[in-house]
């Protein structure tokens, strides 16, 4: 099928990273759309209620353990805080939780490389205009503050200084849809833990019908 | 991998090359089939939602190398830019064995009978090249039946009043409705419309030894894991090779057709699976590489008698480009409308193909192949935000409770739109790449509005709480995953480039067996009228063999 205007995304001519194996959760049993999310409910109404109103050391709970291919643990953590604020928890996990940094990390190490610059100099000027804005770094920002900073960064109304060598606009557009990838796409790319938002959306696991243990291949309604 | 003369060379293992590749075989011709692309085995496949035919941030699952085959864009406002596989600018279709067959959503349309004749039916729109077919429908048909019944479709099309005559049913019956159905059925009889089961190349029941569908939702975009859908791979390739007189060679990518001192097809020159340089000669060839890489292949092979390109003479190699912009609409519902059945796209509707008023042509509407997550938030209304709070709980409330209606808008041809070669870009190969240029005729985007107008209503009957229009309004080249037009037939050599017979006017041994033979691209999926005209132009040359040359 064709779509009849033009698609966001879509990056110049990196070759595609191998892909790593499929994710553990996509072998998990069926779940009725009842209890969707299935083991990790418990677990992930916690984290999201903690995440929803607490600092982003929750956020970022063991990223300095984690192996970053391309961002410094400082951009990670600030990538956690801005990713939140695209995709919030609320009653279904955030994008922090999801996992959309080490989506995003792993994309810039290998079909995104040729956004690495863009993330590189975006977030630093992020940070400045952080400071600029609220006299803070950008990890400390109050949550009605960090939505604020967003907002401008989309209208392209954060102090000018900071962005002379990176387009605001272009780099808003670009990490809203890397989020979007994350979140939303299969987790074997290193996002949609446990394909929360699949779970979210009531699909049925494991996502490939043949798959299920209960189901015969051949023409299943 | 031998180079000794062949029969005849076969470029491109889609819809079109894989069909004349078996029909030249079983009438014993020895065949090369060269495809730049690879095999997609069903057992590797993976369903990966942003890796695939319909979704390509990171790249079309089914070809072509991203980095190593760009292409040139020259957009409305007469700029040039440097285009990749992963963006829809490029007007990709795919590159493997099967060509688009492998991943596609299957439809399998008929053209109607006043799709061959456009310009007698409406004339000819100021600024086009709208024109008849030098085939009618009913010539066309037999090879219609051939397609569907040796390659296996499935469907309803007794529900349609507005079809060509046929001989008979469809060989295979429609999969049981899904919820989207049984809503839209109803609605669409409600308004007094037509719907019914759309063709599809897909097996409803077990067919050539294939299984049927298992109903996932990983169907339009992907190779398909249980080999239910149909395509060229699956079906007539292996048919050609089994003759022995076939050899298919794959990672082959043809640098040029070269011809003999009396003008005449001799052969081609290729890059091999290891980018080496290749000579296969043969008694004939034929060109099936789609709308876009057959013209730009003709474009590049010059010589003293074509300086411009192969069967260029009177500068009609990759005109008429054409393609379909898709128009319609997403409904929102209180209900649920989501039941995980795929592959939708199940029914649609012809009432607005031909005789609508003030208007030439028109285009068939159906409803849509079913959405992966990723691929809903395409469709976000303008009041939601793009991020944040609310705009999760859109996707939340309203991905199991919306349906799109949608369907291909026929295009009136320009000259302008257009295939060249660029004189600057490369491929990795070092062959000039393929420039696209052209906008819109503005009567397209008069049935854009038709269509959209239209799915709106059929959507509002349904019950839809909200509709949410899409309409394409900008003035762009449309040629992507339906792409025609570029090596038009015609009876006169001044205003087409092959004949009746998919033959070259100039060069009586090189035809063409893709879609760039059309004149016109129908209200519809061309795929199956690829087919067709494939097992035509093949009956014409098995005809005329006579064993070492045609007569």
């Amino acid at each position: 099928m064709k779509r009849s205007e033009t698609h966001p995304g879509g990056i110049q001519g990196a070759t595609k990273d191998a892909h790593p194996s499929v994710s553990g959760a996509v072998g998990k049993r069926l779940h009725s759309p009842d209890n969707a999310w299935g083991l990790n409910r418990r677990r992930f109404l916690v984290a999201s209620v903690l995440t929803a109103i607490s600092a982003p050391s929750l956020l970022c709970a063991g990223f300095e353990d984690l192996h970053w291919r391309f961002l410094t643990l400082d951009e990670a953590r600030m990538l956690a805080v801005l990713c939140d604020v695209i995709l919030p928890p609320d009653q279904d996990p955030g994008a922090a939780a999801a996992g959309v940094v080490q989506f995003i990390d792993r994309k810039l190490a290998g079909y995104h490389r040729g956004s690495q610059a863009l993330y590189r100099r975006g977030l630093a000027a992020l940070a400045s205009s952080s400071q600029q804005l609220f006299q803070k770094p950008l990890v400390d920002l109050a949550a009605h503050e960090r939505v604020a900073l967003v907002a401008r960064w989309e209208k392209n109304e954060l102090p000018p200084e900071a962005w002379k060598a990176v387009g605001s606009g272009e780099f808003f557009s670009r990490f809203v849809d890397h989020v979007m990838q994350g979140y939303f796409g299969g987790p074997r790319h290193g996002g949609n833990r446990d394909a929360v938002s699949w779970r979210m959306l009531g699909l049925p696991q494991p996502p490939v019908r043949s798959r299920r243990p209960e189901s015969p291949r051949r023409n299943q309604p | 991998m031998s180079s000794s003369h062949v029969n005849a060379v076969v470029i491109g293992s889609g819809a079109g090359g894989g069909i004349v590749a078996k029909q030249l075989a079983q009438a014993g011709l020895s065949v090369v089939l060269l495809e730049r692309g690879r095999w997609h085995s069903p057992s590797e496949e993976r369903k990966d939602d942003l890796h695939n035919q319909r979704t390509f941030v990171l790249g079309p699952a089914y070809g072509p190398d991203v980095p190593k085959n760009p292409r040139a864009l020259v957009n409305a406002q007469g700029v040039e830019e440097v285009v990749y596989a992963d963006s829809w600018s490029y007007q990709n279709n795919a590159a493997c064995v099967g060509g688009g067959t492998v991943s596609y959503g299957a439809m399998a349309w008929r053209f109607m009978e006043q799709d061959f004749r456009m310009k007698s039916l409406y004339g000819v729109p100021e600024g086009s090249t709208l024109d008849d077919w030098p085939i009618t429908s009913a010539e066309l048909e037999p090879f219609y039946d051939q397609a569907e019944y040796e390659l296996g479709v499935a469907g309803d099309v007794s529900g349609d009043p507005f079809k060509a005559p046929r001989r008979r049913p469809l060989p295979m019956p429609p999969l049981p409705d899904d919820r989207e159905t049984q809503i839209m059925k109803p609605a669409a009889q409600r308004l007094g419309w037509h719907p019914f089961y759309i063709p599809m190349l897909r097996n409803t029941v077990a067919y050539n030894g294939r299984p049927p569908c298992m109903r996932c939702r990983w169907c339009c975009g992907f190779a398909c894991e249980c080999d239910a859908k149909t395509g060229t791979h699956n079906t007539v390739i292996p048919q050609a090779l089994a003759t022995g007189l076939c050899e298919l060679r794959t990672g082959c990518i043809v640098r040029e057709i070269q011809l003999d001192t009396r003008g005449r097809g001799r052969g081609v020159e290729y890059f091999d699976g290891k980018n080496r340089r290749q000579l296969q000669t043969a008694d004939l060839i034929v060109v099936a590489g789609g709308a876009i890489e057959s013209a730009r292949l003709l474009l590049n092979s010059k010589s003293r008698l074509f300086p411009t390109g192969l069967g260029n003479r009177f500068d009609w190699v990759g005109r008429n480009l054409q393609g379909h912009a898709y128009n319609g609409g997403l409904g929102l519902f209180e209900e649920e409308t989501y039941d995980d059945l795929g592959p939708g796209g199940q029914i649609a509707v012809c009432d607005f193909n031909h005789g609508n008023p003030g208007l030439a042509g028109g285009g068939m509407l159906a409803t849509e192949f079913i959405r992966l997550p990723y691929q809903f938030l395409n469709w976000r209304p303008a009041d939601v935000p793009r991020w944040g709070p609310a705009f999760k709980s859109f996707v939340r409330q309203y991905f199991r409770r919306s349906i799109v209606v949608i369907g291909p808008s026929q295009e009136i041809p320009r000259f302008e739109s257009r295939v060249e070669v660029d004189p600057k870009v490369r491929d990795f190969w070092g062959i000039p790449v393929a420039r696209l240029s052209g906008v819109d005729h503005p009567h397209n985007l008069k049935l854009s509005q038709l269509a959209t107008d239209k799915a709106e209503l059929w959507l509002k009957e349904a019950g839809a709480t909200r509709i949410l229009r899409r309409q394409k309004t900008a003035n762009s080249l449309s040629a992507g995953q339906h792409q025609a037009g570029t090596c038009r037939m015609g009876n006169d050599p001044k205003t087409s480039v092959v004949n009746k017979q998919g033959q070259l006017h100039d060069v009586p041994n090189v035809f063409v067996a893709d879609a760039s033979l059309h004149v016109t691209n129908g209200g519809f999926n061309p795929v199956l009228t690829i087919m067709a005209l494939a097992y035509h132009v093949s009956a014409g040359i098995t005809r005329n063999w006579k064993g070492g040359g045609l007569r």
